[in-house]
């Protein structure tokens, strides 16, 4: 878990300069990012962790922080 | 109804997503796998977009929406289809080819609608047999998100095709407004002169472009500056058109201003390479 929030923390600071982040700020409200990052940020996900988010999970409050994003990968990477 | 969509760049994808959207079963071409492949995608990241900020919405799935759409380089899959929106590149020897041989494809009920914001509806007519049945919709960009198209009546287009395509229109959630077939249309003729008179505003040094849009903005509540529209839809685009509005009126008020042609040159188009009137890197 801490280690998928630190390559998350990663990627989210190649486009939120000069400001650290905390797991549970919500990027979106805070005016960081535009919804328009959203999908890249979905591809992002996909790549890096190796899980497909599928049409339910298309929610930007499975987006919306650090912590959510981190919920999302561990829920998706658990064996139905 | 299946509507055929011809052009899968920015423009036809657009259209295509807003279909399959809307109930309707596509056939999209282009010349090539690879920009099939292309579109494929770009609609496919366009639904899920769209999915993420209305994730409550009772669509069908993802897979299921791009099922309704056949992607093919073969305008001879267009014989079934009741209607065509073609979205070719807007030079002439490319659209003339087009009308010549869906002409002959298409069945004789077909209506064509071509998406052009320079182009002559009633010349694109005259290459086919159903002058009547063609008309030019002017969608605009990004098409699933803009309620009103302009809807261009030919010199001999009929109510009833005007009448399908508003109803087409309609079930996409869009309002078609008719206007008459003259070049520029309305929206074209003069959104161009004013990004034009802007240009000049900068090249005088009468304002910077951050002032020269706010005023739009702040004093006639528009969205966007005209510098800033510019640069959203590409500087080099705004020059083919104003150099078409210029080419069919012969009137000098529609000459590009210098400075558009100097960055043009110099590679400055706008948003889509980084960098226009404003800096986007």
């Amino acid at each position: 878990m801490e280690t998928n929030k630190s390559k998350i923390r990663q990627f989210l600071s190649r486009f939120i300069h000069n400001h650290e982040i905390n797991d549970d700020e919500d990027i979106f409200a805070a005016g960081f990012v535009n919804s328009l990052f959203a999908m890249q940020l979905v591809m992002f996900v996909e790549q890096e962790f190796g899980i497909t988010v599928e049409d339910n999970d298309l929610d930007l409050d499975n987006f919306r922080s650090i912590s959510a994003i981190a919920h999302l990968i561990e829920r998706k990477s658990v064996p139905a | 109804m299946q509507v055929g969509v011809i052009g899968a760049g920015v423009m036809g994808t657009g259209v295509a997503q807003n279909l399959v959207q809307t109930n309707h079963e596509v056939i999209l071409i282009d010349t090539t796998t690879a920009i099939l492949d292309q579109a494929r995608s770009t609609i496919r990241q366009a639904l899920r977009l769209q999915r993420m900020l209305e994730p409550k919405s009772d669509q069908p799935g993802i897979d299921d929406l791009l099922g309704r759409i056949t992607f093919t380089t073969e305008l001879a899959a267009l014989s079934t289809v009741d209607f065509v929106i073609e979205n070719a590149p807007e030079k002439w020897p490319i659209k003339e080819a087009i009308y010549r041989e869906i002409d002959l494809i298409c069945s004789a009920h077909c209506v064509f609608a071509a998406n052009t914001s320079a182009i002559s509806i009633t010349r694109i007519a005259s290459q086919t047999k159903r002058p009547a049945q063609v008309l030019g919709i002017h969608f605009m960009n990004p098409v699933p998100m803009k309620p009103v198209a302009e809807v261009i009546r030919g010199f001999h287009t009929s109510e009833e095709t005007l009448g399908i395509a508003k109803k087409l229109l309609g079930a996409m959630g869009k309002e078609g407004i008719v206007v008459n077939d003259m070049p520029g249309f309305v929206s074209n003729r003069v959104l161009m002169l004013t990004i034009n008179e802007a240009i000049y505003l900068v090249q005088d040094q009468v304002a910077p472009p951050e002032d020269i849009d706010k005023i739009f903005k702040s004093c006639f509540g528009h969205k966007m500056g005209p510098l800033e529209t510019a640069d959203l839809i590409g500087l080099d685009t705004i020059l083919y058109s104003i150099d078409v509005l210029y080419e069919s009126y012969n009137d000098s008020k529609y000459r590009p201003c210098p400075l558009l042609k100097k960055m043009v040159d110099a590679g400055l188009h706008g948003r889509k390479n980084g960098r226009g009137f404003y800096s986007y890197a």
